[in-house]
Parts: C-alpha cells; sequence; structure tokens
C-alpha cells in the first residue's frame, strides 16, 4: 500500500504551483501574446488546483495510515501553493500597476525635449543625429523612443 | 526589447528608428546587449536628466534605489514632434511592435 501512502496528486499540484509562478519570468514573459496577459500561466495554475484539489480529497481520506499527520501535512502544502499563486497574481496584476502616472510626458503634437546622451560603445549621440542619420540610405521617417527600466 | 529586434528589418524598412533609453551605464548597457544580442541603438542616461525631463522618472525603483525610467514609447517624426505615445499602466504589459509600425503609417 506504498502507493496509497504517497500523496502524488498533492505534490505534483505543489510543483506545478512553482512551475506556473516561475515559468512566466524565465520564459513566457519573452513573447508578447503570453506576456501580455499571462493565461499560459493561469491555465498551469488551474490544473494545479485540481491536483491540490485531488491531493487534498487524497490526504483527509479516512482510510490513511497516519490521518493526523496526512492531514497536516496536507494542509500546509495547500496553503503554500495558495501563496503561490497569491504572490503571482499580486506581483502581476498589482504590483505590475505600481508606475508613476508621468502626466508631465510629452503629448501627442508637442515636441520632445533635444538631449545628448552616450550610446553603449561610450560615444555621444543627439536626438537631432538619430533623426537626420539616413536609415539604408533613406532619410528616417522617425524615431521610436523606448523608455526602459534597466536590464537587471 | 526582444520583440523589437526581431521586427527591426520591418522598422527599417518603414523608416523607423528605434532608440532604447535607460539610467543603466553604457558598461552595463554594452555587456548586456552582447548577450542578449540587440543591435539598435541604446543610450544611457546615468542620472536619469533626460528620463526627468521626460517626467517618466519611476523614483527609487531601481537596483540600490536609483531612479529609472518607467516603461514608454514616444514615436516622433523627424520634426521632433510626438506622433504617438504609449505610456502603459501596467509594467508587463507594453507595445507590440506590430501595433507600433501599424502607427508608423501615420508619419508616411
Amino acid at each position: 500500500m506504498n502507493a496509497r501512502r504517497f500523496n502524488w496528486p498533492l505534490w505534483a499540484g505543489f510543483l506545478l504551483t512553482l512551475i506556473a509562478s516561475f515559468s512566466y519570468f524565465a520564459f513566457f514573459v519573452r513573447f508578447p501574446v503570453t506576456r501580455d496577459f499571462p493565461w499560459a500561466n493561469l491555465l498551469l495554475f488551474l490544473l494545479a488546483a485540481v491536483l491540490l484539489l485531488l491531493g487534498i480529497r487524497r490526504g483527509f481520506a479516512r482510510d490513511r495510515a497516519h490521518p493526523t499527520r496526512s492531514k497536516i501535512l496536507t494542509s500546509i502544502v495547500s496553503v503554500f501553493g495558495v501563496a503561490i499563486f497569491a504572490f503571482f497574481v499580486f506581483v502581476i496584476f498589482i504590483g505590475g500597476r505600481w508606475l508613476p502616472p508621468s502626466t508631465g510626458a510629452p503629448h501627442v503634437g508637442q515636441k520632445v525635449p533635444e538631449f545628448t546622451l552616450s550610446d553603449s560603445n561610450g560615444r555621444q549621440v543627439s536626438l537631432n543625429e538619430l533623426m537626420s542619420t539616413p536609415i539604408e540610405g533613406k532619410p528616417p521617417k522617425g524615431v521610436l523612443l523606448v523608455f526602459y527600466r534597466g536590464y537587471w | 526589447m526582444r520583440s523589437i529586434e526581431k521586427s527591426l528589418a520591418r522598422f527599417n524598412q518603414a523608416g523607423i528608428r528605434p532608440v532604447a533609453v535607460s539610467a543603466d551605464t553604457p558598461e552595463e548597457t554594452r555587456d548586456w546587449l552582447k548577450s542578449a544580442g540587440y543591435t539598435f541603438t541604446f543610450l544611457s542616461d546615468r542620472n536619469a536628466d533626460v528620463i526627468r525631463r521626460y517626467d517618466l522618472v519611476h523614483a527609487h525603483a531601481g537596483e540600490g534605489g536609483r531612479d529609472v525610467a518607467r516603461p514608454a514609447e514616444f514615436l516622433v517624426d523627424p520634426s521632433g514632434t510626438v506622433r504617438w505615445i504609449n505610456l502603459t499602466e501596467n509594467y508587463w504589459v507594453r507595445a507590440r511592435p506590430e501595433d507600433i509600425l501599424d502607427k508608423a503609417k501615420l508619419l508616411q
């Protein structure tokens, strides 16, 4: 009855909550389709929830060899699983919105402030230069300024 | 960044030059570009002066409490006039290259 004692759905469910969470940052964030809304990760969480529920049923079954130990372990693992899900939802849907409003940023129709900054080779580059240096032999039609947080 | 790099040929074709700006040092940026394989222009605004002038400072959000830029994209025509902006409300949601290229048609 060894197989009966090891609660595999519980542990598989728990492992899957970890995978569901970290795979977003390690993998799914690379693709706009899975990044903008983390549906792939939420699907993994759903699967994890099903496994955890099966695990809870198993852990609380009356015919277990050590009912009390099994119930405590099942409860702890399930709570951790839910906590991982809560952490993920928090980081993506709440933490992700903690951005300054930037109401003073240049609006459509306004001129952007000119600047000169150092490129990755240490060369000083001005916005004027970026807007006038030809692209494949033709004058540029525009510049896409992409501000980002940093590489880390 | 990855999606912009992947669409670089289409940006070139449309006559649009992507330029990234952050508060990282040129050295940090250079190492990162090398490992990530990015080839377009990355500029370093170490003291976030330009980022501040564009009102895009995310205060103390960087490494060791440094001021960094919040994500933002501006499509600017050669006269320096803004033609399109994207100020995302959620850090994890960004403008897609195909949408930007679509807006770039305004500049033809």
